[in-house]
């Protein structure tokens, strides 16, 4: 029979490859009914933090029971069974660094930095309970996710690995890269940094796993303090003496470590050493908690896209109201590897701090296909909620198509107003029946006063859905000669200016 | 070993030894030799590196013209594999334009991520019937491609060629950025353009067009489909959208164009949309002229020749002849 540190290995392997399954799979190629999200829908800190902003346990989200509940019982099984990340930064920290043993005892020894894992998940919460979701930022599902979608797959795609047909960009996507490299370089100076002293998953974890039944267990009378336990520790958690279950991540290495079989994994016995609790400073706690109530009003006083509707925030078609979207949307980039023409995009201030890096149509690189609603069905919280094509285009028994915004000509730019040139390539791609975009051939002087005929572009705003594939094919190639801002977007109710009612002419 | 080791910071250097100092010399020179070689070699006295990129040239597709087939089969009927089989079938049969080993291209119009019933890409029938017909004819190869304007991935799949093709024995071929080469296509507009790098590998093309309205040019038909042969910003093109549309028929010669006019976009293209817009005509035009064959399917869209520029401006370029009534053209009706 295989130990249990084989059998945690297998499960690390599987969950890294299915991970790198569903990221791959997450295109309109293979996306054949795989549930690509589902390590964002596993994870409970989605689950809680989106309970507290949004009130309630969305569909999928409450698979992260699945997690949860085994954590009150095993403990934090997570972090080295299952977390892509963790797995990632475990075998970089594992093959990629050359220790003596000696030094791997000292490498692994708990340290008081490790604390700083529960007050960032602390100030996270907060800021959740004030209505205000950040931990799309830090969640390590969402950082894999997101630096997957942004950073790796497209440099391993230069390789001629064929995932795309045309590489995608991204906005400001070096700092989504620059944070993941970071990530993994840290592993470098300790093992495991993100694991052990940053993430606020694993410190989600380490609170819900305290008390659990089944941990690892030494019997003082067996143990000859050898430490030899330490040197593959994975979560730094004190084996050798009082173990601090909170960070053990039952990875299982110490029992095999153990010379003198002093180590289990299982229920207490007669001569089982003590646990630690949880090693958290009350006063940096209270002070964590005070400090996030007077983070969060500053984080609120910026100009953002809820407080006044921004032309450039232009969200994909589902998403909800912009209050409720920052309310659900962990930044996760499923939506941005997904959608097949790269329009969307990770905003950098456009929408205020609070939408850092939650998606945004930018219509120059790409524009919204008139069939599409991939990205609905791969949100794992609904920001961006799961819609049918005929809601999205508008066919019954649906009265309206999702509208994203509106376009307007900028007639100082465009062709046929400024410059007395045939063109209208915005009437030809405008995908709605009748077109959004109509013109009226009309008669105008050029400089010679010599008379043609040019047809000029109007758009008709209520026929228009803000898709923008005319701003995204206009032959201006820098800046548009028609462009689409925000206004009109079905998913505001104030962000409108047609006086609602007013038919189609 | 033996003796004394000197310290660690008194060790003493051994280049004064002639043996090794000839030797660190000699390759110190050899590389700074290599060095000056170096900077010669890439020594550019303007600021821009001149490489001269390869301009390539479409070779012409045509067949020997015969005097036993007629110029233009048009066949109506509802049944399309054997329409398209008709039709060509008028001009020679499938083995007068294709030989056995040739490796055929097929340019369906596959610009728009639509459903065949909206009529905006040619119908997937239509591709499948004549990727049969090469594959019958001991084509060695059948490739289909297009340079869509939707997302390429789902306007073959949605469109339903991609599945049409593969059934059918042939492959799709999607453009990307890098399948594009230079190309000379000696227009009096059209200079050098980025074309897609299967025209230039195939021994044979075969031109698919739809019949469909279009709000510039008044219609998309045969020669407004080698749009799609193109890669770069092509909707500048619109701009002198008839000279443009004469150019890419004069630098694209066909073995042959068939007409898919079983579905007809009458409204609202070269997108279309809805299916209101769309009239079931159930007719493949087969053709070796692509003006008379433009010519022709102007009827279907209710124009008349005199109306549409770019038809005469074909005719004086000699590319064919814009009254086809002239000309030697079968119809028939099946089924």
């Amino acid at each position: 029979m295989p130990g249990l540190r084989a059998i945690r290995r297998i499960y690390a392997i599987f969950f890294f490859v299915l991970f790198l399954f569903f990221i791959f799979s997450a295109d309109f190629q293979h996306l054949k009914g795989y549930e690509v999200s589902l390590f964002l829908q596993i994870d409970p800190l989605t689950a809680i933090a989106g309970l507290l902003t949004s009130h309630t346990l969305y569909k999928g989200l409450a698979l992260s029971l699945v997690i949860l509940i085994p954590t009150l019982f095993l403990g934090r099984f997570f972090c080295s069974w299952v977390c892509p990340l963790g797995v990632l930064n475990q075998w970089l920290s594992h093959f990629a660094n050359k220790r003596r043993p000696s030094e791997e005892y000292v490498v692994n020894n708990y340290r008081p930095i490790y604390r700083i894992k529960y007050y960032i998940l602390t100030l996270l919460l907060v800021l959740s309970a004030f209505g205000m979701l950040q931990i799309g930022i830090f969640d390590p599902i969402a950082v894999m996710y997101r630096s997957f979608t942004i950073s790796v797959l497209p440099a391993f795609d230069k390789i001629e690995a064929g995932i795309y047909l045309n590489d995608p960009l991204f906005n400001g996507g070096i700092f989504i890269s620059a944070l993941f490299l970071l990530i993994i370089l840290a592993n470098r100076f300790l093992t495991r940094f993100w694991c052990r002293v940053l993430c606020p998953l694993g410190a989600l974890l380490g609170v819900f796993s305290q008390w659990s039944l089944l941990r690892i267990h030494r019997d003082v009378e067996k143990c000859t303090d050898c430490s030899k336990c330490l040197q593959f520790c994975q979560g730094g958690c004190d084996p050798d003496g009082e173990l601090r279950v909170s960070e053990c991540h039952v990875c299982m290495n110490c029992l095999e470590q153990c010379p003198e079989t002093a180590l289990h994994y299982g229920l207490a016995t007669a001569k089982s050493s003590v646990a630690k609790p949880l090693d958290i400073n009350k006063r940096r706690m209270l002070e964590t908690v005070v400090g996030a109530g007077f983070l969060f009003p500053m984080l609120r006083s910026s100009i953002s896209a809820h407080a006044s509707p921004a032309p450039t925030v232009i969200r994909p078609p589902g998403s909800l109201a912009e209050e409720e979207f920052l309310a659900r949307c962990i930044k996760c980039a499923a939506c941005m590897r997904v959608c097949p023409t790269n329009v969307l995009q990770p905003a950098l201030l456009e929408t205020g701090f609070e939408g850092l890096w939650t998606p945004i149509l930018i219509n120059r690189q790409g524009y919204c296909e008139h069939h599409c609603v991939l990205c609905g069905q791969v949100c794992p919280t609904a920001a961006i909620r799961p819609i049918s094509i005929e809601e999205k285009i508008g066919k019954k028994p649906f009265e309206e198509p999702i509208r994203l915004g509106t376009a307007f000509f900028d007639r100082g730019r465009c062709l046929p107003w400024a410059m007395q040139t045939p063109c209208i390539v915005c009437e030809e791609v405008c995908p709605t029946s009748p077109k959004a975009i109509w013109y009226r051939s009309t008669e105008v002087k050029d400089r010679n006063g010599k008379i043609k005929l040019v047809k000029q572009p109007f758009v008709e705003p209520t026929t228009c859905i803000g898709c923008g594939i005319c701003e995204n094919q206009c032959p201006v190639t820098d800046k548009a000669a028609i462009r689409v801002t925000s206004v009109g977007e079905s998913r505001s109710k104030s962000n409108r200016m047609i006086l609602e009612g007013k038919k189609v002419v | 070993m033996t003796g004394k080791r000197p310290k660690k910071k008194n060790r003493l250097e051994s280049l004064h030894e002639r043996r090794l100092f000839l030797k660190r010399a000699s390759r110190l020179s050899g590389g700074a030799a290599i060095l000056a070689a170096g900077g010669y070699l890439v020594y550019s006295d303007s600021p821009v590196r001149r490489t001269p990129e390869k301009i390539h040239t479409l070779p012409d597709y045509r067949v020997e013209p015969s005097k036993m087939y007629p110029i233009m089969s048009i066949v109506r009927g509802l049944n399309v594999d054997s329409m398209v089989k008709q039709a060509v079938d008028k001009l020679g049969g499938v083995s007068r334009f294709i030989k056995k080993g040739d490796t055929v291209l097929l340019k369906p119009n596959v610009g728009w991520d639509r459903m065949p019933e909206q009529a905006a890409n040619t119908g997937p029938e239509v591709v499948g019937a004549v990727v049969g017909l090469c594959r019958q004819a001991g084509a060695g190869r059948v490739w289909v491609s297009d340079v869509s304007l939707n997302d390429p991935r789902r306007s073959f799949n949605r469109s339903g060629i991609e599945k049409a093709v593969h059934d059918a024995g042939g492959e799709v071929h999607i453009c990307g950025d890098s399948d594009f080469v230079q190309t000379d296509m000696g227009g009096s507009l059209l200079k050098v353009w980025p074309v897609s790098r299967f025209f230039m590998e195939a021994d044979k093309v075969i031109n698919l067009p739809i019949v469909k309205h279009h709000s510039l040019s008044g219609c998309t038909l045969s020669m407004k489909n080698w749009y799609g042969v193109l890669g770069g910003r092509r909707n500048q093109l619109h701009q002198d959208i008839h000279t443009s549309i004469v150019d890419l028929a004069n630098a694209l010669k066909p073995t042959l164009t068939i007409m898919d006019a079983v579905r007809v976009l009458k409204r609202n293209g070269p997108t279309g949309g809805n299916p209101d817009d769309v009239v079931r005509e159930n007719t493949i035009i087969a053709s070796l002229d692509e003006v008379a064959l433009d010519s022709y399917s102007l009827g279907f869209l209710g124009l008349v020749p005199e109306k549409i520029p770019f038809l005469a401006m074909a005719e004086a370029r000699q590319i064919g002849q814009v009254d086809w009534r002239s000309l030697n053209v079968s119809q028939s009706q099946l089924g």
